[in-house]
């Protein structure tokens, strides 16, 4: 399946694209995140914490073991900080 | 949600915040009460050259919506009102306001923190501040993922 996949704040900076169009057929958010880790060094060190990442799947938040089935737009980001 | 687009602002320009208590508050038919917070760009050393906020163009209206509907479920809400500023902002500038109406004033104080202690950490924003030693993303605070806690039932 192909998914657009998004990417904010300092992963943005990190990976150097704001967007990128990626073909997979991983199940999970998860596995999508191990599998973004190999596309180049940015990329890895983007994901190397996972703990310091949230995702949202078609602009809702969800949990990284979130099936990816039927999802179009993936978004990694930073912890919110508005206000 | 009976949430009117323009209660839900995201946007680049300033705002005034008389004017627009002034409108919000005229607008309503049964509050007795109305509660505003402004929140300004600190500047935390006294080096802040400027603030750059970005943000998640279509999610952060959605999510701010969701929030204001939670908020009207919880509280006796007559209306609210949130405007959230992105781009680059300079000391001092206000950053956002949210303004809340109720018939008494618990319920839009209230709604006022519930509504802040959502946009700080759930509203897809990211803060970077440029200073003359450089540019570092402002990181989430502890505090703040805390203060949801209190709202959880």
């Amino acid at each position: 399946m192909r998914v657009t996949v998004l990417y904010f704040a300092w992963l943005r900076e990190r990976i150097g694209e704001p967007r990128e169009e990626v073909e997979t057929s991983v199940a999970t958010v998860a596995d999508l995140m191990a599998e973004l880790a190999t596309r180049s060094e940015g990329h890895a060190l983007a994901f190397a914490d996972r703990t310091s990442l949230r995702v949202a799947l078609d602009q809702e938040l969800a949990d990284f073991s979130a099936p990816l089935a039927g999802v179009r737009e993936v978004a990694f980001f930073p912890p919110m900080t508005g206000g | 949600m009976s949430t009117l687009p323009n209660r839900v602002r995201v946007q680049t320009e300033p705002f005034d915040l008389g004017a627009e208590a002034n409108a919000f508050a005229a607008s309503l038919s049964q509050a007795g009460a109305v509660v505003t917070f402004t929140g300004l760009v600190r500047d935390n050393g006294g080096h802040l050259l400027a603030m750059e906020i970005e943000h998640y163009p279509g999610m952060t209206e959605r999510a701010i919506a969701a929030m204001v509907a939670e908020a009207k479920a919880r509280f006796a809400l007559e209306d609210a009102l949130v405007i959230h500023r992105y781009g680059r902002l300079a000391a001092q500038e206000p950053i956002m306001m949210v303004a809340t109406a109720a018939r008494h004033r618990g319920d839009a104080f209230a709604a006022a923190e519930f509504l802040m202690d959502y946009l700080k950490s759930r509203a897809p924003f990211w803060k970077k501040e440029i200073s003359v030693s450089g540019a570092d993303w402002v990181a989430a605070r502890e505090a703040d993922e805390a203060a949801l806690e209190r709202w959880q039932e």
